[in-house]
């Protein structure tokens, strides 16, 4: 009995835990993307729209009621979300790989001593600290380098989003690089080649499918945040001209609306497909991080 | 690279369930007779909240053992609340048939103590200061861009809007431009007053729309007179103001106990005088020529 015990004190208890644990969090991921479909496909199938109209058209104007009726066209959300995402990985990727190579390579000390530290507080800082000072610093900052009205653009959401996803590549870079093996640096070095070839010919090639994965976790969290990017891409209902222009993403849709619209009308059920969306373009992320790693190893 | 995928999961994770949120709250209600105890939730509209909370704040005073939770969340977070139950009082800027299904909004009774005045603001470098409804509607619908052509400096104009489901908009929308179709294409938006009121002040150029609830001391924005008239709370009782509309506190049934007790707090002379100070019009003083809005 006492042996009994003991065993199951010692192999069974944590062991039980671990798995119970692990299993809400499989069934919470399960129900939240159980309930975002049941919520997201209300659009189509209660009233009616076409999947083509929700992802191609750009005519917004859902009815507030249960009557439905309305125009639910997302194109413009959604190649807002695209374009500042992608303005945002255009601008922190070379940062961010720069610094993965000083902090790993050219000079460990100062990187681990300054660099990763700062990078940790950037990690910190909440995004509705982000937004608030893109808000009063970069908002107006365009607006007066570029002579405009008003600086809610395209631009200042992928600064804000740049120096939100800059730390995410970054660590998920030096990763990366510290997994190259050292065999290559010893070889290359007695190949003769000088740090700056080992570095550009050999380290980052071998450790490009980590960084792949970097600059796609960035992009994921890039489409996912809500507040900081709301804050100054002035939610204009248009396509932006250029990327001085304001224009309007999914999030900050969704964060506009859920409140004010009647739960289970046109209107809140159409802001619901948004988060299906997004939910599925995450799970297509992962799915090209997978495929990009497997790719890596079977290179190795 | 398993550890990689990971710490993308937990991302993932962690986002999501941060995302999600609910507000679900329960409520108990009893009440004696010469003591209000108990306690009641309301939620909804974001103009209205300001001054339930300082009627909640008042009347748990005056009622110790009463306790009275305020959230703001939207008209519609309000009125789908209270329509299944899970708050006591909905608050909302419009009217429930307009939002929910015909069945749901038959249960709700609608209790009207105050009303709210929008008025058009502009960034403090406009020196125009009164409107056409006219020139006002053909600003907000993009066709009027440039100052000068209403009378002002050679100054584009900025339109900032609030979101399609605000009950702002809605207000402005239906007396100041007549239900004119507003140029969404050309406005910016800002999800809540305050966020708008900081984006006029700080826009040149600018103009946009406020509940006079948020205009009370305030220096930073400039209010517009339309047809001549200032927007003040004298000009909406007289009825010659015309952009107002009344704020619906709706309870799912007859209110009882604490929610009646409460309601009826806000309905007395020193609750009024105290709205009006705070930016809001007594219903009850409403005169015929204001008609309904």
């Amino acid at each position: 009995m006492i042996y009994l015990i003991e065993k199951f004190k010692k192999e069974y208890l944590g062991r039980s835990i671990v798995t119970v644990l692990g299993i809400v969090i499989i069934l919470v991921t399960l129900s939240i993307t159980g309930f975002l479909f049941y919520k997201g496909l209300g659009t189509f199938v209660t009233y009616n729209h076409s999947v083509w109209e929700f992802l191609f058209s750009s005519e917004w104007k859902p009815a507030d009621n249960f009557d439905g009726g309305g125009k639910v066209g997302a194109a413009i959300f959604i190649v807002g979300s695209l374009l500042i995402s992608f303005l945002a990985l255009l601008i922190a990727t070379p940062f961010s790989i720069a610094s993965a190579v000083f902090m790993t390579e050219i000079s460990p000390k100062l990187g681990k001593k300054l660099l990763q530290p700062a990078i940790g507080i950037f990690v910190g800082i909440p995004s509705v600290v982000y937004g608030w000072v893109g808000l009063t610093v970069l908002v107006p900052a365009i607006a007066h380098v570029f002579n405009l009205p008003y600086g809610f653009s395209v631009l200042a959401g992928g600064i804000v989003l740049a120096l939100m996803i800059f730390p995410t590549i970054t660590s998920v870079s030096v990763d990366a690089i510290e997994n190259v093996d050292n065999g290559y640096k010893e070889a290359s070095y007695a190949l003769g080649t000088t740090r700056w070839q080992y570095i550009y010919k050999v380290m980052l090639p071998s450790a490009t499918s980590g960084i792949l994965t970097g600059v796609i976790l960035g992009l994921a969290r890039a489409f996912g945040e809500a507040l900081a990017v709301a804050m100054v891409i002035g939610k204009m209902l248009t396509f932006p001209d250029n990327i001085l222009s304001a224009t309007n993403n999914m999030t900050a849709e969704i964060a506009s609306d859920m409140g004010n619209s009647a739960q289970g009308g046109e209107f809140n059920d159409a802001l619901w497909s948004m988060a299906l969306l997004l939910l599925i373009i995450s799970f297509i992320f992962i799915l090209i991080m997978r495929i990009i790693a497997k790719k890596g190893e079977e290179v190795k | 690279m398993k550890k990689i995928f990971a710490l993308f999961m937990a991302v993932v994770l962690v986002g999501i369930t941060m995302t999600a949120c609910s507000t679900n709250t329960k409520s108990s209600t009893s009440s004696t007779t010469s003591e209000v105890t108990g306690s009641l939730t309301a939620a909804g509209s974001s103009a209205l909240a300001p001054l339930v909370q300082v009627a909640a704040d008042n009347f748990q005073q005056l009622n110790p053992k009463a306790s009275v939770n305020v959230s703001a969340g939207g008209s519609g977070t309000g009125l789908t609340q209270v329509a299944n139950k899970s708050i006591d009082i909905g608050n909302s800027d419009v009217t429930a048939e307009s939002k929910l299904t015909a069945d749901q909004a038959a249960t709700l009774k609608d209790h009207q103590i105050c009303a709210i005045g929008v008025a058009a603001v502009v960034n403090s470098d406009v020196t125009v200061t009164n409107l056409s409804k006219q020139q006002l509607s053909d600003i907000f619908t993009g066709k009027i861009t440039n100052w000068n052509q209403v009378g002002g400096a050679d100054e584009a104009i900025t339109l900032i809007s609030r979101p399609e489901s605000s009950g702002t908009r809605a207000l402005f929308k239906q007396y100041a431009l007549d239900n004119a179709i507003e140029s969404s294409n050309t406005a910016l938006s800002s999800d809540d007053s305050g966020t708008l009121e900081t984006n006029i002040a700080s826009t040149k150029g600018s103009i946009g729309y406020l509940a006079f609830s948020y205009l009370v001391g305030k220096y930073d924005v400039k209010k517009m007179s339309i047809d001549g008239v200032a927007p003040t709370l004298e000009n909406v009782y007289n009825g010659s103001y015309p952009v107002w509309g009344t704020e619906h506190m709706y309870t799912n049934g007859e209110a009882t106990g604490v929610t009646k007790a409460f309601l009826d707090y806000m309905g007395t002379d020193t609750f009024q005088t105290q709205m009006e100070n705070l930016g809001y019009n007594v219903i009850s003083k409403m005169t015929t020529a204001a008609g309904k809005h």
